[in-house]
């Protein structure tokens, strides 16, 4: 499927959807609200059928962050960029850990890293890090007075 | 330290070989001829942690060789190995690690950091939470090699550096 045609499918889905341009792969910007069902329906829709995960990341934007899902198909060959908005001071967002299995381990290392929860994950905890560590150390804003040499 | 042309150029046994009929009489100094056994066969231990090891590697490869000098036997074991190349950075977590297998080398052992992680941290110096700022702060260092990373000359110098050291240590 083309990018035109992968839009016109997306906006069957969800009503005048936000795409970014002039990147390799459509980029849809979509709001954490009615994620849960949006993400299950890329998954299961006829001619979608975006069946692996292949990169789960967050932006810390200092205003907000942005959850970064890589979504391809290996039946029809097409992939897909979702950004999803969170606010920066609560970020939570329902999980696709049981939509896409790989996202359970993403999801850990989101968490780890910048510290945001994501909801109905069934082992969220520390990946990298020590499990007493404090704060979320790829947040822009993160303060080690310790470790950090700061410039 | 300086490798000099006269320093690296290869030295000859040290010692006073004494030709006389159907033998020979050698004059020598015991601690002598142990660096300069020690110094010709300096076997490293298999460890690179990032970017580095790949010219490590390059280094051990037919193009720079550097069995050429006696470093060709690579251990896959602390047990056995000589000298640890420090062949990449070293975070936190690795920083246990390399001080298990730097007491666990058999003396006499050397170290050398190869790259700007190894020595200072690097690119990683500053706003970093995970990166030690210098292996020295775990283990001590023989030789350290500027480059990010270093070419495999470099590391050759490093070595050959290394060898003129064990060389002309205490005897």
């Amino acid at each position: 499927m083309n990018k035109e045609e992968l839009k016109a499918r997306l906006e069957e889905l969800q009503p005048s959807p936000a795409f970014e341009e002039g990147a390799e792969w459509t980029t849809v910007i979509v709001d954490p609200v009615g994620w849960e069902g949006f993400s299950r329906e890329m998954r299961t829709t006829k001619g979608l059928e975006f069946d692996y995960l292949f990169c789960l990341t967050a932006v810390d934007w200092r205003s907000h962050f942005n959850i970064v899902y890589h979504l391809t198909s290996t039946v029809h060959r097409h992939t897909l960029v979702v950004k999803v908005k969170l606010d920066h001071d609560q970020p939570v967002i329902q999980t696709v850990s049981d939509i896409w299995r790989t996202a359970e381990f993403h999801e850990r290392e989101a968490y780890d890293l910048f510290g945001v929860v994501f909801s109905g994950h069934p082992d969220l905890r520390r990946l990298f890090m020590t499990d007493e560590w404090k704060g979320w150390p790829l947040r822009k804003d993160y303060e080690d007075p310790v470790n950090m040499i700061k410039l | 330290m300086d490798v000099s042309p006269q320093n690296i150029s290869n030295k000859p046994f040290p010692g006073e070989v004494h030709p006389t009929a159907g033998g020979g009489i050698l004059v020598t100094k015991l601690d002598e001829v142990i660096n300069w056994a020690r110094s010709n066969s300096l076997w490293p231990l298999v460890f690179g942690t990032s970017c580095c090891a790949i010219e490590m590697m390059s280094t051990a490869g037919a193009k720079y060789d550097w069995s050429r000098f006696g470093f060709e036997v690579a251990r896959a074991t602390p047990r056995q190995a000589d000298v640890i190349i420090i062949a990449g950075t070293i975070v936190n977590k690795m920083a246990p690690v390399l001080k298990r297998l730097y007491d666990q080398m058999a003396d006499p052992k050397y170290v050398i950091a190869m790259g700007a992680c190894a020595t200072s941290g690097g690119p990683f110096f500053y706003n970093t939470y995970s990166v030690v700022k210098g292996a020295d702060h775990v283990i001590p260092v023989d030789v350290y090699v500027a480059g990010c990373p270093p070419r495999p000359e470099a590391l050759l110098h490093a070595l050959i550096s290394l060898q003129e050291k064990i060389r002309n240590a205490g005897s």
